[in-house]
């Protein structure tokens, strides 16, 4: 029987990790998403099921002890918001590079810098194209509602250690100080030390007679080996993109325009297309649920069947180019969307669908 | 049924409890819910606001601009929130600290006197539960046995002995609100 209750988006997610069955939380307190970890605090998780929930010094520290977790198949998450996740960026691509499984939070606020503490989805680009440096994908999942702020942290921990990859969930200050009703998955069991050890082959957990030293680095210092290390990355987001691409299409069957937007601006353009049809205009919503694998396939069919393509962000647009990588020109692709925190309304929305697209 | 509600006030007076209990009556009575508060530093003193959503179907867009129901209790919300009720819609206001009253005439608008009948009988901790029953005598979306739930679940179990006292100022505001201006 799954458990119904009312709670945050930062919360539901907090609960959902424990119930997932994850080892450590390691995390530095940030508006808005400070109450991932003081819901750990006050569940004292160490007490249902040994998880260890730990304020590092730092974001800093933070990644890095998710590093050190991760290196020895533990099941580790951390949580911030966009000025920490930037501070982690060096740890994640470090993570990415060791091909080592965890699992991210970024609660989206306003920036750049500091910015502000309310909502955005300005860390697009930083989340799909790769904020750390180097070559390498993270596997990017965008929660619209407080059920999947549950539902991803239970399925981010799958498809981090069926990669290998450390797996972003990109949500924003709306989704995660939100109140909705959400259904928990029940209790999974942690790992013990031996099904880590059968589980995660490639981990530290100590060497025995019969296998070779286990060894985490990103470091090569041997380019051509360091070549063949990105080529078999690569591969791996290759299969990524072949297996993993998740969306929600509304509406889609028999419209004539088309709304591309996750998280927030997912749930607001909902409202918008609703009030759009309403008006006797053909319209539908394309969310995307994972960023990176993009939907790309999907979107370049619809653009065979529409007239015009709006994406909604909040930000200066930048989900738009990879709308428009899969539009190439056939369609009008425009973009409407609201910066620093604030979030638009459905019949802005709807407004910026006449102006820009309907009408333009 | 859809009823989208806009709370305001000041931090402090419950607003964003008020929501929250009105939301989890709604969850134990198998309606779909969401709450969406304005966060950040408007802590004690500052402004407060939390936009309620109670729906027999999915619920679109936790964030909307236009409103059923606006239930305001200071003045700056009622600058900001005034207009945003649809026409046809619902104002409630407590006109204690409010210096420019509603003047819109395509809405029905009601008083209700709680900060000082809450002060009068003792109840100024329950001063939002005073408004939340001022608004289901208007609007009963929610069962009152489902109240009680919603109580009992919002509430930590230590302050459940409060119950009663938060049921009496439902009562109380029930009695107590007035008509100001209906539309025929």
């Amino acid at each position: 029987m799954k458990e119904l209750r009312l709670m945050k988006g930062n919360e539901a997610f907090a609960e959902a990790a424990i119930r997932a069955g994850a080892d450590g939380y390691f995390g530095y307190p940030i508006t808005p998403q400070s109450e991932v970890m003081e819901y750990l605090m006050a569940e004292k998780p160490h007490e249902r099921t040994g998880m260890v929930v730990l304020q590092a010094e730092s974001e800093v520290a933070a990644i890095n002890m998710v590093y050190g977790g991760a290196a020895c198949g533990k099941r580790v998450l951390t949580s911030s918001s966009s000025p920490g996740i930037s501070l982690k960026q060096e740890g994640i691509s470090y993570i990415a590079g060791a091909e080592l499984p965890c699992v991210i939070l970024n609660v989206v606020r306003g920036g750049p810098g500091l910015g502000t503490i309310q909502p955005s989805q300005s860390d697009y680009f930083q989340s799909t194209k790769g904020g750390g440096h180097g070559d390498y994908k993270l596997l990017v999942l965008a929660p619209s509602s407080v059920q999947e702020m549950a539902d991803f942290a239970g399925l981010g921990f799958e498809l981090a250690f069926k990669y290998r990859n450390p797996v972003l969930i990109l949500s924003d200050g709306a989704i995660g100080q939100m109140m909705e009703k959400v259904e928990l998955d029940e209790q999974k069991p942690r790992w013990t030390e031996e099904e880590i050890i059968k589980n995660t082959p490639w981990a530290t957990t100590g060497k025995t007679k019969n296998r070779e030293r286990n060894i985490i680095t990103s470091l090569d210092l041997d380019s051509g080996k360091q070549e063949l290390h990105n080529i078999a990355l690569q591969a791996k987001y290759r299969e990524m993109e072949k297996n993993e691409t998740r969306y929600e299409a509304i509406s889609c069957e028999d419209a004539e325009y088309l709304i591309v937007a996750y998280g927030t601006s997912a749930r607001l353009s909902q409202k918008a297309v609703d009030l759009l049809r309403a008006e006797g205009y053909k319209v539908g919503l394309l969310r995307p649920i994972t960023l990176f694998p993009f939907p790309t396939a999907v979107i370049a069919k619809l653009a065979d069947q529409v007239k015009g393509i709006l994406t909604v962000e909040m930000s200066a647009g930048q989900m738009i180019e990879d709308v428009r990588l899969a539009v190439g020109c056939r369609v009008k692709v425009e973009h409407f969307g609201r910066m620093g925190g604030i979030i638009p309304s459905p019949t802005e929305v709807v407004d910026a669908m006449h102006k820009k697209i309907i009408g333009g | 049924m859809t009823e989208e509600i806009i709370i305001a006030g000041f931090g402090g007076q419950g607003v964003l409890s008020m929501g929250k209990i009105l939301a989890y009556s709604g969850v134990m009575e198998n309606k779909e819910v969401s709450w969406m508060p304005s966060y950040g530093p408007e802590m004690r003193g500052g402004t407060a606001n939390v936009i309620v959503i109670i729906s027999d179907e999915r619920i679109s867009s936790p964030i909307v601009n236009y409103f059923d129901t606006a239930i305001i209790l200071n003045q700056q919300s009622m600058d900001k929130f005034e207009k945003t009720v649809k026409p046809g819609g619902l104002l409630i206001y407590d006109p204690n600290g409010i210096t420019r009253h509603p003047e819109r005439k395509d809405i029905n608008i009601y008083t209700i006197e709680a900060a000082d009948e809450a002060s009068k009988v003792g109840l100024s901790k329950v001063f939002n539960m005073v408004v939340l029953g001022g608004y289901l005598k208007l609007k009963p979306i929610v069962q009152p046995e489902y109240i009680h739930k919603g109580l009992e679940k919002s509430l930590p179990k230590r302050h459940h002995g409060l119950i009663p006292e938060n049921e009496k100022a439902i009562a109380k505001g029930k009695e107590i609100i007035k008509e100001k201006y209906l539309l025929n």
